[in-house]
């Protein structure tokens, strides 16, 4: 059996991702989670001296913090495995990718353990994060310096 | 002389009695009622992961050795193997075992590579008795090979969970009333060019082809001489792939695998079962018994690895596998 003629058997009796079933729980999970960011934001807003704008950071960490709870009792994986990317691609996947990391090499020590691993996951998205974020801020800097747009 | 890879043993080495402890998932199991011991919980309080795995290899062995009637220090190898770095859970056990001991490795097909080791050694009579088998521990496989615990990501419907289990076989020339290791095939690195982690029974399929059909061929047998032929962990997914590369036979019912069958058709574990404990808990448990009863009386037990690391992976390698197979006969009582 040549490689070409077994490739043929693998793909057929692979099954297909239901790509359209995943899209629409990826959907209703994010939107869920984006919903009850907004009303912390609210919340924030209201109860507190924040603004639209400064009230972004203490609701990150109280969705962190959220994430945190939900990863520590098990939970989180269980919702990422209906809502994929829905749960994953909000900043409570980026909770659970750090506080994963930290339960899971407790057991090699706090220094070398989780301080070194805490990152492990969670490490390319602040690289690559701070990398778009500075390009971004370049090209706006740019568009903002010829006229084309303003601050 | 060209044997193939295809060995034939002479001095009857047998499967003399078996020991077999699984994890709390695997109470679920359609072979638990087959197990020795089932664990509560995957480590115990103020115990590693990576010491539970080794705590549970220490008890199977003792176990195993204790249902044979045999005193520890009247063991002579002890040949086990895992899927950690450095095969550290067996090597701890063995520490504490504090026998002449062989680490194997060839991934979730350990079990039968040690089992070879093993009745190459009584074959050749330098031992009376051996210990041989394998396990995988969960929590400690994934750590290793995949992501944290608890770290949310989808798992496709190929992906398998890996087992908490221990299987090991006290092997003895020619014990009363158990099952004898005719032959053993060993199996070759075989690279069916597949590249997805998560779907590795289609990966080892083509290893697990090589190996059943050299074996046929060598021992110059046909599928419908076996009670059963059965694969490790292909799953639910790479065991269709197997049946289906080896349609030409009539053979569709004898081809089975140990993970597609292992926690049944519950959904959450997608494809199945898999890990060095998966084929070494279902061969040393339900089988095993099976041949005890007279049941089954000729079986070719082929378990199947897959030789991936997270490194080579990550490096864009495909997935090299490899099976070994023996073939067990169980005689006529008396």
């Amino acid at each position: 059996m040549d490689q070409k003629q077994f490739q043929t058997i693998v793909d057929k009796q692979t099954p297909k991702a239901p790509l359209f079933i995943n899209m629409l729980k990826a959907f209703f999970v994010g939107g869920i989670i984006c919903t009850i960011g907004q009303f912390v934001s609210f919340f924030y807003i209201r109860f507190f001296d924040f603004t639209e704008r400064t009230a972004a950071n203490p609701t990150v960490a109280t969705m962190v913090f959220f994430a945190m709870i939900l990863t520590g009792t098990g939970l989180y994986k269980k919702i990422s495995q209906f809502g994929g990317a829905g749960s994953a691609v909000p900043v409570t996947g980026f909770g659970n990718a750090v506080i994963s990391a930290a339960i899971e090499h407790k057991s090699e020590g706090y220094v070398l353990g989780i301080g070194g691993n805490i990152f492990k996951l969670a490490g390319s998205v602040i690289v690559f994060g701070v990398l778009s974020a500075f390009f971004v801020a370049l090209i706006k800097t740019i568009l903002v310096k010829v006229g084309v747009l303003s601050w | 002389m060209n044997t193939k890879g295809t060995i034939q043993f002479i001095e009857k080495p047998s499967i003399a009695s078996t020991a077999v402890i699984a994890g709390p998932m695997e109470k679920d199991s359609v072979f638990a009622a087959s197990f020795d011991e089932i664990l509560l919980l995957e480590n115990e309080k103020d115990e590693t992961y990576e010491q539970a795995n080794r705590r549970f290899i220490e008890k199977v062995c003792a176990l195993a050795v204790k249902k044979g009637h045999e005193q520890m220090n009247t063991i002579d190898y002890l040949i086990g193997g895992d899927l950690i770095n450095q095969l550290s859970p067996t090597n701890f056990a063995a520490r504490e075992l504090a026998l002449p001991f062989l680490g194997v490795f060839s991934a979730c097909a350990s079990s039968m590579e040690a089992v070879i080791v093993g009745s190459l050694l009584l074959e050749a009579g330098n031992a009376k008795s051996v210990l041989a088998g394998a396990s995988s521990h969960h929590p400690t496989v994934e750590r290793q090979f995949r992501y944290p615990l608890e770290y949310g990501a989808q798992k496709p419907k190929t992906a398998q969970w890996t087992v908490t289990a221990a299987g090991f076989a006290m092997l003895q020339k020619h014990a009363k009333n158990a099952p004898i290791i005719t032959h053993a095939t060993i199996g070759k690195v075989v690279d069916g060019g597949q590249t997805d982690p998560l779907h590795m029974g289609a990966a080892m399929a083509s290893a697990a082809r090589d190996t059943i059909e050299r074996h046929l061929v060598n021992t110059n047998s046909r599928m419908a001489d076996y009670d059963v032929i059965m694969t490790g962990d292909l799953g639910k997914i790479g065991l269709s792939i197997l049946k289906e590369m080896f349609s030409d036979t009539d053979s569709h019912v004898i081809l089975q695998d140990a993970g597609a069958q292992f926690y049944g058709e519950n959904d959450f574990f997608n494809a199945g079962a898999s890990g060095a404990g998966c084929s070494a808990a279902v061969f040393f448990s339900h089988i095993y018994e099976q041949l005890k009863s007279g049941v089954f009386k000729r079986v070719l037990l082929v378990a199947t690895g897959a030789l991936l690391s997270p490194l080579t992976y990550q490096q864009g390698e495909t997935i090299p596998c490899i099976a070994h197979a023996i073939e067990c006969r169980m005689e006529k009582r008396g």
